[in-house]
């Protein structure tokens, strides 16, 4: 019954897709432009001492990856915020299912959904020059990522049912923006300076860039996975509480 | 009341309403403030040590470079906002009562300059203010400083133009919205975040070519070394090129939505 409830609340997340290809273009084409254009200006940076790949889209477009299915999980907070703005959310609070099964559906399309800038990242990323991660550092990379795209849909829809408007879609995004880009996005660890070095050292976001980068710049290592995988879990469940807790406000 | 007086008078009404608009309403201030610091934080701390590549231009440090890239990145972004504000009112129809006001049809575009002038001076204090807290030098001195302010302000309202051009043509708030990721597109062809001579091919090639390069480095240039002539008149024709062809977009556009409706 739950599980059935939740691959319908998915279903509907998804035909939002499927029937309106258009919303998915913004999702897609901000990291896409991102990707190619920071290549572009900073591909030099791999001339410096202690860089560690001489292919700067190969470095970049990890960050491109959990940029775009972070995005992908913000929209779908935003998203919430316009069901509970139009009715639809109470009329599913009044609904047999348990409350984890709304949030459950909701998120888990997030996953879904990313694929399909993680695909178009990738296809477009190889194109032009990015290293093959091979066949586990790929589907690392795609696991990590669309998981990446659960863990901010349940912030953002945690955000979606604290302030109940989608004006709210601005704290969404920003924080999405804030954990993927205060890493290692744009030089290893050794090359940032100053606050965002140390930002970025204690951020759990840099386990999962670099479990997601193993595969393009080097090896794929378990050592180089698990810590990932640990903040990806640890992260998962802070969210998961902050929306439940977030939800149980909303029925209060 | 000479019609000068009078259509000027209209204007910064017109201007007013929109600046409490753009300083009330998240949606409008966000993208100009809080989207350009971030990215700023993030260039200047994630490619701080580029300033060590053979080629780079002598800086202070690297955060004295990026004020230029964050302040034209501001400017284009009051653009989308202003572009977004007036297709809102098109939307709402608030455009139509202006349009059967005894007004001049300029002023309603005329507005939305004077507020991107005081938008872009106004990110042109946040970015200079962010700059000297966190150690930036400015070479210019006071000189440089209020020159900066100047040429943000201009920018701003010379993108204004073209955003107001879109958002008359295309009456959408989602169409003008969509352009959002293009601004990024200028900036990243551009010298507004990295030395021209650094950036990888194509880039580098349109980079040359691109009027928003010119802008940048003259915002750049009192910041990084001083006030020079020629960069200055450089900065000064690209604001020119943007400015006509937004006012000759805008022009036309409004011609045709008169015509449409």
């Amino acid at each position: 019954m739950q599980i059935a409830s939740t691959w319908i609340l998915m279903r509907r997340g998804i035909n939002e897709i499927v029937r309106v290809p258009g919303a998915a273009i913004p999702g897609v084409l901000a990291p896409t432009i991102f990707m190619v254009g920071l290549t572009a200006v900073f591909g030099n940076l791999t001339q410096l001492t202690g860089f560690t790949t001489d292919s700067y889209i190969s470095f970049l477009i990890p960050v491109s990856l959990l940029q775009g299915a972070g995005f992908t999980g913000a929209a779908t907070g935003v998203n919430l915020a316009r069901d509970v703005e139009l009715g639809w959310f109470d009329r599913l609070l009044l609904a047999p299912p348990p409350r984890y099964v709304l949030l459950a559906g909701t998120v888990l399309s997030a996953s879904l959904r990313s694929l399909i800038p993680i695909v178009l990242l990738l296809i477009v990323g190889f194109a032009i020059g990015a290293h093959w991660p091979g066949f586990d550092g790929l589907l690392i990379a795609i696991f990590c990522a669309s998981s990446f795209s659960s863990v901010m849909a349940c912030y953002a829809s945690g955000i979606a049912l604290r302030f109940k408007t989608q004006s709210a879609g601005i704290l969404m995004q920003t924080f999405t923006f804030i954990a993927v880009l205060f890493t290692p996005a744009y030089a290893p660890q050794e090359l940032l300076t100053g606050w965002l070095a140390t930002v970025a050292k204690y951020n759990p976001v840099t386990q999962i860039l670099e479990a997601v980068r193993q595969g393009f710049v080097g090896e794929v290592t378990w050592d180089g996975t698990w810590p990932g995988l640990v903040a990806l879990a640890g992260l998962g469940l802070a969210m998961v509480l902050f929306a439940l807790r977030q939800m149980q406000r909303t029925s209060e | 009341m000479t019609r000068f007086a009078w259509n000027l008078r209209v204007s910064l009404a017109l201007s007013r309403r929109a600046l409490r608009q753009a300083l009330r309403r998240p949606m409008f201030f966000a993208p100009i403030f809080i989207f350009p610091s971030l990215f700023l934080a993030v260039n200047t701390g994630g490619a701080g040590s580029a300033v060590n590549l053979e080629g780079f231009p002598d800086v202070n440090g690297f955060l004295d470079f990026q004020l230029a890239g964050a302040i034209v990145q501001a400017t284009m972004l009051s653009a989308v906002s202003a572009g977004t504000s007036l297709a809102l009112d098109i939307e709402t129809g608030f455009m139509d009562r202006l349009m059967t006001a005894p007004i001049a049809r300029s002023t309603v575009v005329w507005g939305r300059l004077f507020t991107n002038l005081v938008l872009g001076a106004m990110a042109g204090i946040w970015f200079l203010t962010v700059g000297l807290i966190f150690g930036a030098v400015i070479e210019g001195g006071v000189l440089g400083a209020l020159l900066i302010l100047v040429l943000a302000a201009l920018t701003a309202a010379a993108f204004g133009s073209i955003g107001s051009a879109l958002a008359l043509k295309a009456g959408r708030v989602s169409v003008v919205q969509g352009v959002f990721p293009l601004v990024f597109v200028i900036l990243f062809l551009s010298s507004a975040f990295f030395p021209a001579a650094l950036l990888q091919e194509p880039a580098k090639a349109i980079a040359n070519v691109n009027p928003m390069s010119y802008i940048a480095d003259g915002i750049r240039e009192p910041v990084i070394a001083g006030i020079f002539g020629n960069v200055l008149i450089e900065c000064l024709l690209g604001i020119t090129s943007v400015a006509a062809l937004g006012l000759f977009l805008s022009a036309r556009a409004m011609r045709g939505r008169l015509r449409a409706s």
